[in-house]
């Protein structure tokens, strides 16, 4: 391994990058250096995850770049780092998001923009932070103190009715969390140390499994969301600044599914299948459902926030149908495409949630209006915005050569694999996302001019461009050409199917 | 061979991305460069491909290109599968497609969309290329979804128009309900066959057909039914076969070359292609090929009959395109595919050439689509008058034009198919012979014959389309009349497509009329003894012009005598009515209802908010027990003591 703490750096560069500017005051100056040092260190922090990607072995199922020192000692907990094929790529999804988090609100925040990206440095440290804790204790404290920068983003910077969405954000995730910590702290009490691979490897009976089960549960179904604990996330959606939605869509929403494969099925594989049944039917609820849902919205971000929950839906799908997937005679294994799928969702959903909000937030710094009515014909005035935007509609609609169809299509050929009927309520997601997000393109991109408003927008600049076009760009390589992310995660996910299948009782 | 098949595919591609993303700096003449020379090389190369194997007997091609993906097992890749079907598909793909590319030059002279327009023109040649020189069924998914996206592009090219908007949508959504199918079916291939791969999953075929699926409990279904039925919705979307027919001819809003390039010689043609491409997966499937020859029979009449009623000259073309389609399909299902394949050949040239003659028209009347406010413009427009008879005599099957050979051969094949559904089907596609030339003879009539209904001012400046206009028409005429007579011997029953397609009972039913077949001429000869087809479509065409030309005023009396029957056709059998009542609507309602009941009332008023209600309650309560007067603290600790010493007296 490099000699250099890489997973140490990426945490607490931006980390203290976003103290520093944090403390720069409110001044103009602060404002604009604020600014400057802010993306600096974003795209240091992008720069220095290439050295993690290319000298991560995906080979190894293990995990890598790891560090470990004392740091609570009399709880025996270890600031303890590492990562491996699940962790990478949504470690590269944080550190890709950021800096075009930061070129969003560049020119469009005017209420104390220094502190505006701070908090979203914070946030980047503290999310690369809980996707490569090793130790339960300071996974929980990265955990909960991502809520915070979260919280005050949309807090300060948020809509009309921010109060009420911060404080429904807090309670719902925290109330989740809780219960998280009260599993972790049970066994701690087992194997005497907080190490979550001491976990993995814990014999539970199904009677401890369950409630531990149980809470994770609790934690990370509030983060996908699934329902019917989902109501937080269009709410705060809704009143978060643009950085603020991107960040949430296309990472923070991203913990969820990671905890359930980082702590929920390999700590407790028997009572994941236990639950399977229960988990895939709160997937599907979500993928069907709440595709209706998706389609009666007039707020462009509540139909973003629906749809995310539906294609957040696939992901937990992918992870939970594989316990119906028997080993097939071809000798394909079904459970590696759900679950591959599963992971592929959610990089992809990253990437096309995240461009969907800053489309929505283009248009929303003109017309300061997320009302779908309010718009119609932005074609005419604002085409390069409106061929990217369709473009961004078509990935989220699942087009194959988009990123967008990958997981999809894992997702629902491996459900297959455990019953057609599965697979074929899965897919209508083929029909119902074709529905909300082509009706919304339909109302919003097309038609004649709707009204002055649209009358005189002007084409996105430079900025703007750039940042949606290096999204379209991700996402269509991501969709031509996904084998590099399959091959990064294949051996990690191979070890972890092996894993669960050995039954802890 | 890879390279050149490489430059097919990516020539159209980096045309379109030129013309796409830097529309503003090549301008409109680098524009339509740039994609014609694109097309053309493509088109070039696929005649060369086509030279290569089918008349040198260069081997079949099957390599694949990149690897696309690799999971648990299971190697997706992109690759190529060039036979005799592809590099046939391929040059009629690229030759219409060039055709409509010339066409546009004039056609969208004044839009200002131009360059956007060749883009996506050139973008779905790519997406069709890809689609049919696919060997595995990702690719084809890619294709097939691809092609879909961009007539969903080009459905809505005018996007200002609010009904274009609303075409474009129903078609992509028309189109998923069949992909939705079709995603279903490769998902059961893959399960049961365990690849992508087309030869690898054709090679356990008849395994498949044994292995059973169970759907409801206590019915055991083949897989292979039930994969190849999934597999035919997805047909059934794109090849517009009823009931999922409808979107076509809403999709007539989108320009016309459009409706010729997508809407008729290509992208529909796409399922029939594909179904033919996995005959070695129906073949084994009798229940699948039943399927498909009453949904082909049914379509092929019933659309049929509803080109009589129509009066926009595009739509009733396009009506004539869904029927010509179910006749392509019940081809399929009577395991005659060379037939399909033959007559979606044919069927390409004239009906891009009536698409084209019907834009030629339009251009010349400044957009006016109703043809009854055409007539008599035979004398103004010559070359589109006698390309347009070249195309309808070509469609109602005239003895040695292209559409006879395809469609008599298709006819007589159905008559020896045996499959259950095929003597239903034989009277659908025989009828439908007569309801074709009633319906091409009626437009070509109100159109080009009879008195002239233009307004006086736009028949002053009617005059005969500019040359980039009339050229594809001859173009397209050329082969409208000679294809099928020069290629019915050597594509139909020399076995060209042996390597292709495969017949599980051999000689089939096209094998059957081989034998028989002694040349062009002879087959004439026979049509005209043995077959009813040529006398019906003489009738049709003999009773549109007594209607139309001799009495114009019957038929407004039928429509008064026949009201029902009338209505019923005006109103296309109430398919778009049902389908905006009760499915959008439901689908709105259902979509209001849970957000309104489910989410807002019960998830977030009831429990969430209602929760936050009971703790502001509780704490009420709790609030104004802790009030800090101590009189009232002493007043609970003494009926609390009374209570106890109470408790203690009785206990």
């Amino acid at each position: 391994m490099t000699s250099i703490p890489l997973l140490s750096v990426l945490i607490w560069l931006p980390i203290a990058t976003g103290i520093f500017v944090y403390a720069l005051g409110t001044t103009e100056r602060a404002a604009h250096w604020g600014k400057v040092i802010a993306l600096s260190a974003s795209v240091a922090t992008l720069l220095l995850s290439v050295p993690l990607y290319v000298n991560f072995d995906p080979n190894i199922s293990s995990m890598q770049f790891v560090e470990r020192l004392p740091w609570i000692e009399r709880f025996s907990a270890y600031y303890y780092l590492g990562v491996d094929g699940i962790s990478v790529p949504l470690i590269l999804l944080t550190t890709f998001l950021t800096p075009f988090i930061i070129i969003a609100g560049w020119e469009v925040i005017k209420l104390r923009p220094a502190q505006y990206f701070s908090a979203f440095l914070l946030l980047e440290g503290l999310m690369i932070g809980v996707f490569s804790s090793l130790d339960g204790l300071l996974f929980y404290v990265f955990w909960e103190s991502m809520l915070i920068p979260m919280f005050i983003i949309i807090g300060v910077w948020g809509g009309a009715n921010r109060v009420y969405a911060t404080v429904k954000f807090f309670l719902y995730t925290f109330l989740g969390s809780v219960f998280m910590l009260i599993a972790l702290i049970y066994m701690y009490l087992q194997v005497g140390a907080y190490s979550i691979l001491d976990f993995h490897q814990l014999p539970l009976n199904l009677a401890e499994q369950i409630p531990i089960f149980m809470a994770f549960f609790l934690a990370f179904a509030v983060k996908v969301p699934m329902w019917p604990v989902h109501t937080w996330l269009p709410d705060a959606h809704v009143e978060a600044p643009t950085g603020g939605s991107v960040i949430l869509a296309a990472v923070l929403l991203k913990m969820g599914g990671y905890g359930f494969i980082r702590f929920s099925l390999p700590i407790a594989p028997d009572a994941s299948q236990a639950l399977a049944g229960m988990m895939v039917a709160l997937s599907l609820i979500a993928i069907i459902y709440i595709a209706f849902v998706a389609l009666a919205q007039k707020d462009m971000k509540k139909l973003i926030a629906y749809s995310s929950i539906a294609h957040m839906g696939f992901v937990t799908l992918g992870f939970f149908v594989i316990f119906f997937i028997a080993v097939n005679s071809s000798g394909i294994e079904g459970a590696s495409l759900a679950l591959q799928g599963g992971m592929i969702q959610m990089i992809s959903h990253g990437l096309i949630s995240g461009a969907l909000f800053l489309c929505v937030g283009v248009m929303y710094d003109r017309l300061h209006s997320r009302e779908i009515d309010a718009y119609g014909g932005v074609a005419n005035t604002m085409p390069k915005f409106a061929a990217l935007m369709v473009f961004f509609a078509l990935a989220n609609a699942g087009l194959p050569g988009t990123s967008g169809f990958v997981g999809e299509f894992l997702v629902i050929v491996g459900s297959f694999q455990a019953s057609f009927w599965l697979a074929f309520l899965a897919a209508t997601t083929l029909i119902m996302g074709a529905a909300y997000t082509l009706w919304l393109i339909k109302r919003v991109i097309f038609g004649e001019v709707g009204n002055e408003g649209v009358a005189s927008l002007k084409d996105i600049d430079r900025r703007e461009f750039f940042m949606l076009a290096v999204l379209a760009f991700s996402i269509l390589i991501l969709g031509v050409w996904p084998a590099p992310l399959m091959e990064l995660m294949e051996p990690t996910l191979g070890a972890l199917l092996e894993h669960i299948s050995q039954s802890k009782l | 061979m890879e390279i050149i098949y490489l430059t097919i595919v990516l020539a159209p591609l980096v045309a379109a991305v030129f013309s796409g993303l830097l529309g503003k700096q090549i301008g409109r003449s680098g524009a339509h460069s740039i994609t014609i020379a694109g097309v053309f090389i493509s088109f070039l190369l696929s005649l060369y491909a086509l030279k290569a194997i089918a008349i040198d007997g260069a081997p079949i091609f099957n390599e694949s290109i990149y690897r696309w993906g690799s999971v648990g097992g299971l190697t997706m890749e992109v690759g190529f599968l060039v036979d005799h079907l592809t590099v046939l598909m391929m040059t009629v793909v690229t030759f219409v497609s060039l055709a409509v590319h010339i066409y546009t030059i004039g056609y969208m002279h004044d839009d200002e969309g131009y360059q956007r327009f060749f883009s996506y023109i050139s973008l779905f040649t790519f997406a069709m290329l890809m689609l049919v020189m696919s060997n595995n069924f990702l690719q084809l998914f890619f294709g097939w979804e691809a092609v879909g996206v961009i007539s969903y592009l080009l459905i809505g090219f005018w996007f200002k128009k609010e009904t274009a908007i609303s075409a474009n949508m129903k078609a992509f959504l028309v189109n998923r309900v069949g992909d939705f199918g079709f995603l279903l079916g490769i998902a059961a291939l893959l399960m049961y066959a365990g690849s992508l791969d087309y030869y690898q999953v054709f090679s356990l075929a008849e395994d498949l057909s044994e292995q059973s699926i169970e759907l409801f409990s206590g019915m055991q279904w083949s897989v292979l039914s039930v994969a190849c039925i999934c597999l035919f919705v997805g047909a059934m979307g794109k090849s517009a076969q009823v009931p999922l027919h409808v979107w076509l001819p809403d999709s007539m809003e989108g320009p016309t070359p459009i409706s010729a390039l997508i809407h008729a010689a290509t992208m529909v043609t796409a399922g029939i292609f594909m179904v033919a491409r996995m005959s070695p997966l129906f073949e084994f499937s009798q229940t699948a090929l039943s399927l498909v020859l009453i949904i082909g029979a049914t379509t092929a009449f019933f659309t049929g009959l509803l080109g009589v009623v129509q009066h926009d000259i595009k739509r009733v073309v396009a009506y004539s395109t869904l029927s010509q389609l179910g006749y392509m399909t019940v081809a399929l299902g009577a395991s005659a595919y060379a037939a399909g394949i033959f007559h979606l050949m044919t069927h390409a040239f004239f009906k891009a050439l009536l698409f084209l003659a019907a834009g030629s028209v339009i251009i010349a009347l400044h957009h006016e689509q109703d043809i009854r406010k055409m007539g008599g413009l035979r004398k103004y427009m010559p070359i589109t008058y006698w390309t347009s008879l070249v195309g309808t005599l070509a469609l109602v099957g005239f003895p040695g034009f292209s559409g006879f050979f395809s469609k008599d051969a298709l006819i007589e094949a159905v008559h020896l198919s045996t499959i259950p559904g095929s003597g239903y089907a034989y009277w659908c596609v025989l009828l439908s012979v007569f309801v074709t030339a009633l319906y091409s003879f009626r437009v070509f009539f109100l159109v080009f014959h009879g008195k002239e209904r233009m307004d006086s001012d736009v028949k002053k400046h009617v005059k005969e389309s500019p040359t980039v206009v009339t050229l594809p028409l001859i173009l397209l005429a050329i082969p409208s009349i000679f294809i099928g007579w020069l290629t019915i011997e050597p594509v139909l029953f020399g076995g060209f497509f042996n390597q292709s397609i495969f017949i599980l009972e051999t000689p089939g039913v096209v094998g059957q009329l081989g034998d028989n077949f002694h040349g062009p001429l002879s087959f004439i000869v026979h049509a005209a003894t043995a077959s009813a087809a040529i006398y019906l479509a003489a009738a049709g065409a003999l009773l549109a012009w007594f209607l139309y030309l001799k009495r114009p005023d019957l038929p407004q009396l039928f429509k008064e005598k026949l009201k029902i029957i009338h209505q019923v056709l005006e109103n296309k059998y109430y398919f778009d009515s049902f389908n905006e009542n009760f499915i959008a609507k439901g689908a709105r309602m259902t979509a209001n209802s849970f957000w309104r009941v489910g989410d807002e009332f019960f998830i977030d008023g009831l429990i969430v908010n209602g929760s936050a209600r009971f703790v502001r309650f509780f704490s009420g309560v709790m609030r104004s027990i802790q009030s800090g007067y101590l009189y009232h603290y002493a007043f609970v600790m003494v009926v609390g003591l009374a209570i106890i010493i109470g408790l203690l007296i009785v206990g």
